[in-house]
């Protein structure tokens, strides 16, 4: 029935995409849903499966590779992390699939689209069942590849073309790392077997290796590679700037991929590595250092947008960052338990972003929004339980998750433990800040919109809002609900040996000592920040602005994203630009065309007419010609003698 | 000096040989003076044959200087014709408007 | 002995002269004229080495008929006193050092020339002496039995020579009618002859 639950929506995908023209929208639409659906049941069946029973289950489907010393098997590894994993792809996907056909109504490529959905769900669920290295890699390829279609739907825009490219780009950069890290795990472990690989962990610890010529500890040098290509997939502060303009793609896109599932397949790999990044403690130092900052990074950024859907993006970027971090000081169970509640209500705040674009005809700054809050009621309403959650208010799911990870982060006692604490309560302050500021912009305030538009909003239809109940339900009662079982009691039953967390490194057994100080400072902070954003938006109006205007340079900072695309552009762009052309225009053109065709075709041309001015016409001229022939040929003859 | 040997007459037929190339080339008037350079050479060339001939105590160079000759004649019969009839078409036979093979 | 020696460089001098003034002569009636003179003293040369047949021959037939040819068609054509253009003396440094050069070659070859001493035995067709027979009677000996192919080849030559110049420069009255047999021969009753049904007391019509 695994195999079901994988392979389901690849069936589905090639029916939508092939067929599409055949079936018709509505055919494809059904088609694609109702394996998604059936998809999401099998895999809440084999969740519970899951559960019951004491080891991880493997299914081998196939051999893929048996060459040398590389043995790869296409296979489903079944334990809780893929299990979790599998839930919330599954269900994610199907409520996005649902709404997407209200979303993309109007649209003229509906099959092909939900075809890429279905084709990026099939390869995220491959991500997540693999068994070794390869197969995990092929999924990560696989969903960075539905990123781009998906991304560049819209293919005749511009805009969307270069965000699909710079999308796959900056990933490809991350991708190198991560392959580089498969190189080094084969290098050291000699196999790909995530089993195999776990067991002889443990003796690795001390092993060092050559690289560009110092000698580093292998260990530490592969999970820093691997955690490069989690970098890249996962927009951590870097190799971040693809997310932003991946907000390009249309929205449910944005919900599915760039907040609940791709994004986070970079802390499902920590999570699921944790075996070996338990032995190389310098290498989580490194992941949490880099969560923390990215944390706080992006919750700057996100302040100063204007558009709707860059506020969400950034703050998915920095809710990421939470997850690392609290991977960094080795709770694991920490950082899946806010993946889990971080899906539901990112994918809440996204489509119900979506449900306000629709309202608004396609209006995305939310500078031209306002008074919305009585025309589309169930939407704002659904964008409040949607930030309560990430905001991190008691009984909403993100309150559970949050407060463990920032608690294990303080317990862990680690110099980089503290500082990311230290980042996270700050960054949650920013968090409910913006996102206050994102809700009473876009719902209150006079109307800053075109009458045109104003005429035409509109609640969302039932079947673009039906998904969204469903996801807000998860935003409400995951927290609650399954706290127990990821962070709690319950936590060692649930993940088995699904993570490993080595006795010295357990922050969240540390974190049950906090003091009552440190548990109730990230609500406070939250509820700072809430006040702030009512203060500055709704009170006294007035204050961004002028605040902008006193401090014009941090505010075009953070307006410009610390200004990371102009230092990337300036620095690897344009020299890579520059060399393309040179090499163009100069090795390809001048030097190889210029000896090459062209060179060779012109110098005989050249030759041609040289040669041709010798027939002058005048037959004086020819008999002259001979003459001096017959003078050279006497010459030669003569001259030996 | 007195004595005239084979040398003496292969000088002279140089000479005229040389002289009839330089009638091809340098004359800048009319083509009609190529044709009568051509028929020095070979006057020249004749004038050889019957010198060996006579040195080596051979007829052959004379029969075959007598048929030099006769292809001379015929040679020369041509090429006046074909002379005319350019003259008729092109109304000119001077040489440095003859370059329509131009390359 | 010094009688021939006297000749010999009087013929020489006058042959090298007349061709020199065959190329620089500024009227062409006058190069061909020159031309006759080298033939002569051509001629003469040929008598002093003992081929009287073919000094004959050659004045018979070269100044007789070649170069009268030349008189005809110079007297022809409607040529110009042309001076001698400023181009040509561009080209005569050149030209006269490459001439001098393959004189010079010339020269040497012949200076140094050796005749191997069996050469008696190489001829392939030996001289008779002077007293039994006359040059012309040794020649035709020899044209009419071992070279008859090439004799023949030669009366060939000639009468495609003819016929080629007749061809060249024949040239058709335009102001005349004349029969084509062919024509007449190839003509067909279908682009002729026409039958008109014609009814009764209407006439053929127009």
């Amino acid at each position: 029935m695994a195999a079901l639950v994988v392979f389901l929506p690849l069936v589905a995908a090639a029916i939508a995409g092939f067929f599409g023209r055949a079936i018709g929208d509505r055919g494809a639409q059904v088609v694609t849903c109702g394996a998604l659906v059936l998809s999401a049941i099998f895999g809440i069946l084999v969740f519970r499966h899951i559960m019951g029973q004491s080891a991880p289950h493997i299914e081998p489907l196939l051999t893929w590779i048996a060459a040398g010393g590389v043995d790869v098997e296409w296979s489903l590894r079944l334990d809780t992390l893929s299990g979790v994993m599998i839930l919330v792809v599954t269900v994610v996907s199907a409520m996005v699939h649902i709404y997407s056909v209200g979303y993309m109504a109007h649209d003229h490529f509906i099959p092909r689209f939900m075809a890429y959905l279905s084709l990026f769900t099939f390869f995220m669920l491959a991500l997540v069942t693999a068994n070794d290295f390869v197969q995990l890699f092929f999924g990560w390829e696989g969903v960075g590849l539905a990123s781009y279609l998906l991304i560049g739907f819209w293919y005749d825009r511009a805009s969307a073309d270069a965000a699909a490219i710079k999308a796959f780009v900056v990933n490809r950069i991350g991708d190198f790392g991560f392959a580089l890290g498969i190189f080094a795990v084969f290098v050291i472990f000699g196999s790909l077997d995530f089993d195999t690989v776990f067991g002889k962990a443990p003796a690795a610890t001390h092993t060092v290796m050559n690289f560009l010529g110092w000698q580093v500890p292998a260990l530490t040098l592969a999970c820093i590679l691997l955690f490069v290509g989690a970098m890249g997939k996962s927009a951590q502060i870097g190799l971040h700037t693809w997310l932003p303009d991946a907000m390009e793609g249309p929205t449910p896109v944005s919900a599915l991929i760039h907040a609940a599932t791709m994004v986070t397949a970079g802390v499902y790999m920590v999570a699921r590595l944790s075996p070996m990044f338990e032995y190389a403690p310098m290498a989580l130092a490194v992941v949490g250092v880099i969560g923390g900052t990215t944390a706080v990074f992006a919750a700057s950024v996100g302040m100063a947008q204007n558009d709707i859907k860059r506020v969400i993006a950034y703050s998915t970027c920095s809710q990421l960052g939470y997850m690392f971090f609290a991977a960094g000081v080795s709770a694991y169970g920490a950082a899946m338990f806010h993946l889990f509640t971080h899906a539901f209500f990112k994918a809440l705040l996204f489509l119900g972003a979506g449900s306000v674009i629709h309202a608004m005809s396609g209006e995305q700054d939310m500078r031209r929004m306002g008074a919305l809050w009585k025309k589309i009621p169930i939407t704002y309403v659904l964008m409040w339980i949607g930030s309560l959650s990430l905001a991190g208010i008691p009984f909403f799911a993100g309150f559970y998750s949050k407060d463990s990870i920032l608690a294990a982060a303080w317990a862990s006692g680690t110099a980089v433990g503290r500082y990311s604490f230290c980042l996270g309560i700050f960054t949650a302050f920013l968090t409910a800040f913006y996102s206050w500021r994102l809700i009473i912009m876009t719902f209150h305030g006079p109307s800053r919109a075109d009458h045109e538009v104003e005429h035409h909003i509109h609640e969302s239809p039932w079947v673009m809002l039906l998904p969204l109940f469903v996801l807000a339900a998860g935003a409400i009662a995951a927290g609650y609900l399954a706290d127990n079982f990821f962070v709690g009691e319950g936590r060692v039953e649930f993940w088995k040996s699904a993570i490993l967390v080595l006795p010295q490194h357990d922050a969240i057994a540390a974190s049950e000592h906090n003091s009552l100080l440190i548990d109730y400072l990230p609500l406070i902070a939250g509820v700072l920040g809430i006040g702030l954003a009512y203060v500055c938006y709704m009170l006294r109006p007035g204050i961004p602005a002028a605040v902008a205007m006193h401090f014009r340079a941090l505010y075009l900072f953070l307006l410009n994203k610390w200004y990371f695309d102009e230092l990337y552009d300036r620095l690897f762009v344009r020299s890579a630009f520059s060399l393309g052309e040179g090499l163009w225009k100069t090795g390809d053109g001048t030097l190889i065309d210029g000896l090459g065709p062209d060179g060779i075709s012109a110098a005989t041309r050249e030759l041609a007419r040289e040669a041709s001015k010798l027939q002058t016409g005048y037959v004086y001229h020819y008999a002259f010609a001979m003459l001096i022939g017959v003078v050279a040929l006497i010459s030669w003859y003569l001259i030996p003698r | 000096m007195l004595q005239i040997g084979l040398a003496h007459y292969l000088t002279v037929a140089a000479i005229l040989f040389t002289l009839g190339i330089f009638g091809i080339f340098l004359n800048r008037k009319n083509v009609i003076i190529i044709m009568m350079s051509i028929e020095l050479m070979l006057l020249a060339v004749n004038i050889n044959f019957v010198a060996f001939s006579t040195v080596l105590n051979d007829l052959v160079g004379q029969i075959f200087a007598m048929f030099v000759l006769t292809v001379a004649a015929a040679e020369a019969a041509i090429g006046l014709a074909i002379l005319v009839v350019y003259f008729r078409n092109r109304g000119t036979i001077r040489v440095e408007d003859i370059r329509m093979m131009r390359g | 002995m010094i009688l021939s020696a006297i000749m010999f460089y009087l013929f020489a001098a006058v042959a090298v002269a007349s061709g020199v003034m065959v190329v620089t002569a500024r009227n062409p009636v006058h190069s061909v004229l020159f031309l006759i003179l080298a033939f002569f003293n051509a001629a003469g040369l040929f008598v002093l080495m003992g081929a009287e047949f073919l000094a004959m021959i050659l004045v018979i037939v070269y100044v007789g008929a070649v170069a009268v040819l030349f008189l005809f068609v110079v007297m022809m054509l409607d040529i110009d006193f042309a001076q001698l253009r400023a181009g040509a003396a561009r080209y005569l440094p050149v030209g006269l050092l490459v001439g001098v050069i393959l004189l010079a070659e010339l020269v040497l070859v012949f200076g140094s020339w050796a005749i191997t001493p069996n050469v008696a035995r190489l001829a392939a067709a030996p001289t008779p002496a002077a007293t039994a027979v006359t040059n012309t009677r040794a020649l035709g000996d020899l044209i009419y039995t071992q070279y008859i192919f090439a004799f023949q080849t030669a009366g060939l030559i000639l009468l495609v020579a003819m016929i080629g110049a007749i061809v060249l420069t024949l040239r058709q009255r335009t102001d005349t009618r004349r029969q084509s047999v062919t024509e007449q021969l190839s003509r067909q009753r279908s682009e002729t002859v026409e039958v008109v049904k014609v009814p009764v007391g209407q006439g053929v019509g127009d």
